[in-house]
């Protein structure tokens, strides 16, 4: 596989503008999609487009490490749920929060931290989590390191469930404050985008995407592959925490099952099915898979169409969706966007 | 729990992840995809074993006839399953070159796609089947009382093995499997037809599959649609413990997760053994970091640049 590697431009200004100009592409293009949605007025439709500019957080947070560093990981939504877990310790719920998790140190039960510094604290532990998990894993290649980060879904599993006077174990916490709506959701997608993009074309994205495309190549010319992997394994940690920590603060409630193989693979096939390898991709990918799953649902509650309701049975919506992405695939292996980054220079 | 008790149960689980891992090896051998459908083509073909409908005691369809066809009619149905799945969905994907990615999210597609299926024709709620009820007895050997399922599993999984053995040692179709494993594009140069070994091996994986459901039935009683994909995964990290790629690995890398979690399970005190999957997923980490390339795999098997 070749991929073309834009030439940057090596004087200031004009570079910070080239590297740029795909990330302000794909947030013009958010916006303006959120600008009609918000103009339609629709409230089903808004908040289906608040949570799939959420999963856009959360898919351009995994490509910051699966894309550039060709490795799978399953591992990423642990991040989210110990992010969003770590959030509501500081701030959710009022005095329910005692009930939920009767196990918190006082100090910590009552303290009301403000919905954004809170959520920053969530993102920084869960890429503390990812930092001391990443020296070890890190140093694994190809498959070992999915089977590996796959452990480290269930053992943060595992261990939130059986943590319960600190997570309220199987049970639901309710009552997040929904601060999250259409435009927080855009300007968090618009700022993963960013983040995102001014990695990609840094100087450690470069390295990482060599080691990418042909590891002992890059070694051979001086790259450290585990320290770029570190790297981009805390930084899409810290991206993907702050997307489920959206996530729980859009629908109120949070559960240890929601942060779990279901949305591992959902996240997995948006990034795919985009194309793993641009910041198009991703972006593409989860939109795609948000509008084909609303469609499927829409269809299954029924579409009057004159006087009469097309309605397909019960039970079928699940069964669509998977020929819809399983035929995506098969037609575009390759992504929808193959390797082809909206606003960068070939 | 004494020795001999925990030896059999370590064995029966250790056994089961065995075959599961066998089944997801082989196809990875041949074409280097991780299938993560596995699990639902077992629980696929458990669903076979009752008609289909919404009721909470679901009469018996296969279920219900004489053992001497009950075995072989659920093994045809997940060798076709897994033949299907292999012609509409993986050939196409392999014909296109997808990489390994792309075929590992295709086969969550898959994954999702039966266990849709299932959800749709039979609904989400567990169902009571029983097979073999004359196996959920117990004996007593040397003064233990063993469930005789127990023994029975592991009984029919070294003959499962015995049997695999002999075919890929000694038959056509077996030496071309190991030939494609091995290189690909030269078992091909050599004359081994692409689409006819990737066929056999999930085929065999099918009747893998086939085996895994009738013992879990038999062992459990309770059909869930997802109980499959627990046995998947541990399938899927007893192959990349035993060493991806290599057979043999993947048998013992499933033997040791299923006997180690059996040991976690009589070893740790009562208020961690909830948490027995955390220190077991933790331990397979650390084998990781320590042999990267496998547990049972020699340094000739390491990837050359």
């Amino acid at each position: 596989m070749t991929v073309s590697t834009p030439s940057y431009p090596t004087h200031g200004l004009q570079m910070a503008k080239q590297r740029l100009i795909p990330a302000a592409y794909l947030i013009g293009a958010l916006l303006v999609l959120s600008l009609i949605i918000g103009w339609l007025g629709s409230d089903r439709l808004a908040s289906s487009a608040t949570e799939a500019l959420v999963y856009v957080m959360i898919v351009v947070g995994l490509s910051i490490f699966i894309g550039n560093s060709g490795i799978v990981s399953f591992g990423h939504i642990s991040f989210a749920l110990i992010g969003v877990y770590a959030t509501a310790w500081q701030s959710c719920c009022g005095a329910l929060r005692v009930i939920y998790m009767p196990g918190l140190p006082d100090w910590l039960s009552t303290v009301e931290v403000p919905p954004v510094l809170a959520g920053f604290n969530g993102a920084l532990i869960a890429s503390i989590v990812a930092l001391v998990v990443g020296v070890g894993i890190m140093r694994l290649n190809g498959v070992a390191a999915s089977i590996a980060s796959l452990c480290l879904l269930f053992v943060v599993k595992t261990v939130y469930e059986n943590w319960d006077n600190w997570t309220g174990g199987q049970s639901t916490i309710v009552g997040l404050p929904t601060y999250v709506d259409l435009k927080v959701a855009w300007a968090g997608a618009a700022s993963a985008i960013l983040v995102a993009t001014l990695y990609r074309t840094s100087t450690f994205g470069l390295r990482l995407r060599a080691s990418r495309e042909d590891e002992p190549a890059a070694r051979a010319a001086g790259v450290n592959v585990w320290l770029q992997r570190l790297i981009a394994f805390v930084l899409s940690a810290f991206v993907v925490a702050v997307g489920g920590i959206f996530y729980g603060h859009f629908l109120g409630a949070i559960a240890l099952s929601m942060f779990w193989l279901d949305m591992t693979f959902l996240t997995l096939a948006m990034l795919v099915i985009g194309g793993m390898n641009s910041m198009t991709g991703a972006v593409a990918g989860s939109l795609l898979v948000a509008v084909v799953r609303e469609m499927v649902q829409f269809l299954e509650r029924g579409v009057q169409i004159g006087s009469h309701t097309f309605q397909t049975a019960n039970g079928t919506r699940d069964i669509v969706l998977a020929l819809v992405l399983l035929t995506i695939l098969i037609v575009r292996p390759q992504g929808l966007t193959g390797n082809f980054e909206w606003g960068s220079k070939r | 729990m004494s020795g001999l008790q925990l030896l059999v149960d370590a064995l029966s689980l250790g056994s089961q992840y065995a075959i599961v891992a066998l089944g997801i090896g082989l196809v990875f051998g041949v074409m280097r995809m991780i299938n993560f459908a596995h699990g639902d083509l077992i629980t696929f073909s458990a669903y076979a074993l009752v008609v289909p409908t919404a009721a909470e005691l679901a009469p018996p369809l296969i279920g219900a006839l004489p053992s001497w066809i009950l075995v072989p009619a659920i093994l045809a149905v997940s060798t076709a399953v897994a033949l299907l799945l292999e012609r509409f969905a993986f050939r196409p994907l392999r014909k296109r070159n997808a990489d390994g990615t792309s075929l590992l999210i295709s086969s969550f597609a898959v994954s999702y796609l039966l266990q849709s299926v299932v959800l749709f024709v039979h609904t989400g709620r567990p169902k009571s089947v029983s097979i073999f009820d004359y196996l959920s007895q117990t004996v007593t050997l040397g003064g233990i009382r063993v469930a005789l399922v127990d023994i029975v599993t592991v009984a029919v999984t070294a003959l499962m093995m015995m049997g695999m053995l002999l075919m890929l040692n000694f038959t056509r179709t077996g030496r071309d499997i190991r030939a494609a494993s091995e290189d690909f594009v030269m078992a091909r140069l050599l004359g081994v037809r692409a689409d006819r070994v990737i066929a056999s091996a999930f085929a065999l994986s099918g009747i893998l599959a086939g085996t895994v459901a009738l013992l879990y039935v038999t062992k459990t009683g309770i059909l869930d649609y997802r109980f499959g994909v627990p046995l998947a995964i541990a399938g899927f990290v007893g192959t990349v413990l035993g060493g991806m790629g290599s057979l043999l690995g993947a048998v013992l890398g499933g033997m040791a997760l299923g006997v180690t979690s059996m040991l976690l399970d009589a070893i740790l005190p009562s208020d961690l053994r909830a948490s027995r999957d955390a220190f077991l997923y933790g331990l397979v980490i650390l084998v990781l970091l320590v042999r990267p390339e496998g547990l049972f795999t020699s340094s000739r098997s390491r990837e050359r640049i």
